[in-house]
């Protein structure tokens, strides 16, 4: 078993508990644990694939700040009691979700196998060499100020206006209107097409 | 030998990932969970996409992970912008509770 | 000077327009004699054109004004077709019509809708003279239809009373179920040969092959029969003697119900090439019409309703006559039939003004003493239908006869048997009119309640004017034997129902019309005598349209002596056993009136029970489909896709998680087939 295997085991493991502890945590705040859970594992996962600055930027970005960002949020808002998870007002939804995830990860796996790596069509190392002479951030650098310069520049500007709708989302607005209660769609009924029998004939 | 085997493990190991993200939002009702589910799900992509650049020996892979990873910070933060106007006006409220667009 | 034919309907069309619009504003009697002054020139304008025609190779003239409904490769012209046919046809409506218009100016006389009247006739007479000049199937029904709600509207002029209301209805219905047959008739004559010109129709139709034309033909056989109150659709015309008398003369006896007789002449090439038991249908509907109807007439009390049943019979002849070949037989009997009806109708009309509207012939009686003019005229009219020589009736209903032995012997036999009971009822009826004792005075009183007892029997409803409710009062006012003594001078009569009346004579407006077609009615058997063929003038002026059909009667002339000797006989049998019955009372005349007769042998009665019972029934069972099948087809498609959709929209419920799982469900059930589609190399 080589280094690599070994830590990718470990890590695979982390990664899946995460998961399903984000999913089936009762509380929020355990939910959002088991997230910081997984996405370490899925750090040092991209440390096993020759990704070294993607790690970096996954633990500080996305552990560091939107994790924390989540918790902010959970504690502003009270939330952090427990969910109540037995009741399901929608009929079939628990059933319908389970399978169509399994019929996902059965399709995808079908893929993998029967493919094995001729599932993988792309055309091979078009833009730049990933194992190379460089190093990874030199690579990765110069790719986004070269190749990808403009999908750069247009993701600053989805930032900025990000920020600045997420401030005026969450303005504190005037009056505060209650989210009104939808109406029954059962109980409205049909009104009968023709009054044949009470007008009379034609 | 071994390097290429794991490269599939790593394509399963995401794809069961994001199954269980996806089955997390349908069945969770707390908007903050379903954030977190989503994050699950972009995840999971973004493991299978640099799989891909490391099978593909292409930078590409890496370079689209970049871009995900600014792209969900900022949907995360405006999806909590919403979920603090919503929680105002109602408090307590979760997703069941915004159904008015019905037929 | 044919080019001037366009005059005669449009003259009518003008009258009525005027009428129409400032009927009112002009008023009696300046409307009255508007009305007739266009029918007047209108008959003027046919005499010119006539003779203009005479120059017209085979006597026809046609021409076209304009494209009235152009679609395509089909289109109806307004255009006239003046052939031998409707030339004598156009003189004697136009002709007739005058005279009817001058006299309905005495007989409306304060009448509050004095104008109106006129305006319906003169509409009337437009439509008639289109349904004849007509050179397409779509003109002629034009003026049939027409001329059918006109006569409705006369009918029921004087609508204030139900039942006349009711007898424009009927009239008008039972005119319908003939309509449909002749527009069935001419979708099957547009399918066939392309076109609807009368021309083209009996050019082509020798080359038809026999179904086709035997289809067509009673089609319009059915047309002809609704409207010419034939067997068994007769019933409305008797009804229709509820309008006033002019109407009843002028539509119901000169010229609408004889639109049936014309569609069949015209159509005389299509009758040729049908089946062979198609004339003989025409020819036993006739007769059975004419026998059924005259044993009707001999027991009918009022004035008119003897006339409408003797109307029903004469039909019976002309339809007997194209049924055995004889087309220019059934046009003299209709050209004869229209002046001496006329001449009956005005008369009776006459008769009723004078009697201050009572219309039970048992009230009547020697009125010739009080009304010689009018009694004059009527025993001319009387004499000409019964078919005495050598007044007109005698020579056009001989003419039909001889065709009918030529045909068959039995019709020829059923002829003969109607000419002795038309006979025997028309005297009948003068002499219960026009001589005996006058029953309208006290004397009369104790002989009518007797009459009366015996002919109430399940009755005709509709019989409005038999005006049975007088209470025969007990003062007399003692001028009934003056009256008698008082000849032709304008008696001052009083006019409380209840009382008695003292009739008069009718103004010089009421009877010179009468007068004049008297005369015709007299002498208008000089247009075909069988003598010789240089006097059948009628024969050889329609030769060009029914002479390649007609049959062609063969007779020595000691055959034609001894039929006109047999005719005579018969004619002669019948005044003489009337005379035997009604003046010398030698045979109990209620023998003969028996209630079965009086009601019509109770068809009118048996229509009406079929109508409101099971009729009623199916017409119930055909709403109740209407309902259920085909609304509720209609219906069930709207609450079909109605409740589909209440169902379907609860897919929409609202909830996002729903939404995202149906995402979710949709996109991996595309990756499985596509999964499906791939192979892996």
């Amino acid at each position: 078993m080589t280094v690599e295997a070994f830590v990718f085991g470990v890590c695979a493991v982390v990664v899946l508990v995460g998961g399903l502890g984000v999913v089936m945590s009762r509380n929020p705040v355990h939910s959002a644990l088991s997230l910081v859970a997984t996405l370490f594992g899925i750090a040092v996962l991209f440390l096993n694939l020759d990704a070294q600055l993607l790690a970096a930027v996954q633990v500080i970005v996305y552990t560091g700040a939107i994790v924390v960002l989540i918790l902010f949020v959970m504690m502003l808002l009270g939330v952090d009691k427990d969910d109540d998870l037995e009741t399901e007002p929608l009929v079939g939804q628990r059933v319908l979700a389970v399978l169509v995830g399994l019929i996902m990860v059965g399709a995808v796996l079908a893929v993998i196998i029967i493919g094995g790596h001729n599932a993988v069509t792309g055309a091979r190392s078009v833009t730049g060499q990933l194992a190379g002479g460089y190093d990874n951030v030199y690579e990765l650098g110069r790719q986004l100020f070269t190749t990808y310069v403009f999908p750069l520049e247009v993701t600053a500007g989805l930032l900025t206006i990000a920020v600045v709708g997420a401030v005026v989302l969450s303005r504190r607005p005037k009056d505060v209107q209650p989210i009104p209660e939808p109406e029954s769609m059962i109980d409205q009924g049909d009104e009968p097409l023709t009054l044949t029998h009470e007008e009379g004939a034609h | 030998m071994d390097a290429q085997n794991l490269d599939l493990a790593y394509l399963a190991l995401a794809a069961i990932l994001f199954a269980i993200g996806g089955v997390g939002l349908l069945i969770r009702r707390n908007p903050l969970v379903m954030i977190m589910c989503v994050e699950l799900m972009l995840n999971a992509v973004n493991l299978t996409f640099v799989t891909f650049g490391k099978m593909l020996n292409d930078i590409t892979g890496q370079v689209i992970v970049f871009f995900v990873l600014v792209v969900a910070a900022a949907e995360v933060v405006v999806g909590l912008g919403l979920v603090v106007a919503m929680s105002r006006r109602r408090p307590g409220a979760d997703a069941d509770d915004l159904r008015l667009l019905r037929g | 000077m044919v080019h001037l034919i366009w005059l005669v309907p449009a003259l009518p069309l003008v009258g009525f327009t005027l009428l129409w619009f400032f009927g009112k504003r002009i008023g009696e009697p300046l409307a009255g004699w508007l009305g007739t002054a266009v029918v007047a020139l209108s008959f003027l304008t046919t005499l010119v054109v006539f003779a203009g025609l005479w120059n017209e190779p085979d006597h026809t003239f046609q021409v076209n004004y304009f494209t009235w409904i152009p679609a395509g490769d089909f289109h109806v012209d307004i255009g006239f077709l003046l052939d031998p046919l409707s030339m004598a046809m156009i003189m004697f409506i136009t002709g007739i019509g005058a005279l009817i218009h001058l006299y309905s100016i005495g007989y409306m006389h304060g009448d509050s809708r004095f104008p109106r009247f006129f305006t319906y006739l003169n509409l009337f007479v437009f439509s008639m003279l289109m349904l004849v000049l007509g050179d397409n199937m779509v003109l002629t029904f034009l003026g049939w239809e027409g001329v059918g709600a006109c006569s409705y509207l006369l009918i029921s002029f004087w609508f204030e009373k139900e039942a006349n209301a009711s007898a424009g209805k009927k009239a008008f219905v039972t005119n319908r179920v003939g309509d449909w047959g002749f527009m069935v008739a001419m979708f099957m004559a547009f399918f066939t040969f392309g076109s609807l010109n009368w021309t083209t129709i009996t050019s082509q139709a020798p080359g038809l092959a026999q179904t086709t034309a035997t289809f067509i033909a009673v089609m319009l056989l059915i047309g002809a029969v609704g409207k010419s109150a034939q067997l068994p659709l007769f019933i409305w015309l008797p009804d229709a003697m509820a309008g006033p008398t002019p109407v009843s003369a002028l539509i119901h006896a000169a010229t609408m119900v004889t639109a049936g007789v014309y569609l069949l002449v015209r159509a005389n090439p299509v009758l040729a090439a049908s089946a062979d038991w198609v004339p003989w249908l025409i020819a036993i509907i006739g007769a059975a019409t004419l026998f059924i109807a005259a044993t009707i007439a001999v027991a009918q009390t009022d004035i008119k309703k003897v006339l409408a049943y003797s109307t029903v019979s004469q039909l019976g002849y002309m339809f007997l006559a194209v049924g055995s070949g004889g087309y220019s037989a059934a046009i003299f009997h209709m050209i004869t039939h229209a002046f001496f009806k006329a001449t009956l109708f005005l008369g009776s009309g006459s008769v009723i003004h004078g009697m201050h509207d009572e219309q039970d012939m048992r009230r009547m009686g020697a009125l010739r003493k009080v009304m010689p003019l009018t009694a004059f005229a009527f025993i001319i009219g009387w004499l000409a239908i019964a078919g005495v020589p050598p007044f007109s009736g005698f020579w056009s209903k001989d003419d039909i006869l001889s065709f009918a032995l030529h045909k068959s012997p039995i019709l020829y036999v059923v002829g003969l048997i109607g000419a002795l009971l038309t006979a025997f009822y028309m005297s009948r009826q003068v002499f219960m009119v026009f001589f005996g004792n006058a029953r309208w005075g006290e004397s009369g009183d104790a002989e009518l309640a007797a009459l009366e007892a015996h002919q109430t029997g399940a009755g005709d409803a509709a019989d409005t004017a038999a005006a049975g409710s007088h209470a025969a009062g007990a003062d007399d006012l003692g001028d009934a034997t003056a009256a008698d003594a008082d000849a032709g001078s304008v008696a001052v009569a009083t006019e409380h129902h209840g009382e008695h009346v003292t009739p008069h004579e009718s103004p010089w407006l009421m009877t010179l019309p009468i007068l004049v077609l008297a005369f015709f009615a007299a002498v208008a058997g000089v247009l075909n005598l069988p003598f010789s063929e240089s006097t059948e003038f009628l024969n050889r002026w329609l030769e060009p349209v029914v002479g390649a059909n007609q049959a062609v009667v063969d007779e020595s002339t000691l055959q034609l002596i001894v039929e006109l000797t047999i005719s005579t006989i018969f004619a002669l049998t019948g005044i003489a056993l009337a005379y035997a019955v009604y003046m010398k009372r030698k045979v109990d005349h209620r023998k003969i009136e028996l209630p079965f007769l009086y009601n019509g042998w109770y068809i009118d009665h048996g229509v009406t029970v079929f109508m409101g019972g099971p009729g009623r029934k199916l017409f119930d069972l055909v709403a109740l489909f209407d309902r259920v099948v085909i609304d509720g087809a209609v219906n069930g498609v709207g609450r079909l896709s109605r409740g589909g959709a209440a169902r379907l929209r609860t897919v929409q419920n609202g909830y996002v998680r729903w939404y995202a799982l149906m995402i979710g469900l949709g996109a991996v059930l595309i990756v499985a087939f596509i999964l499906t589609q791939v192979s892996f190399s």
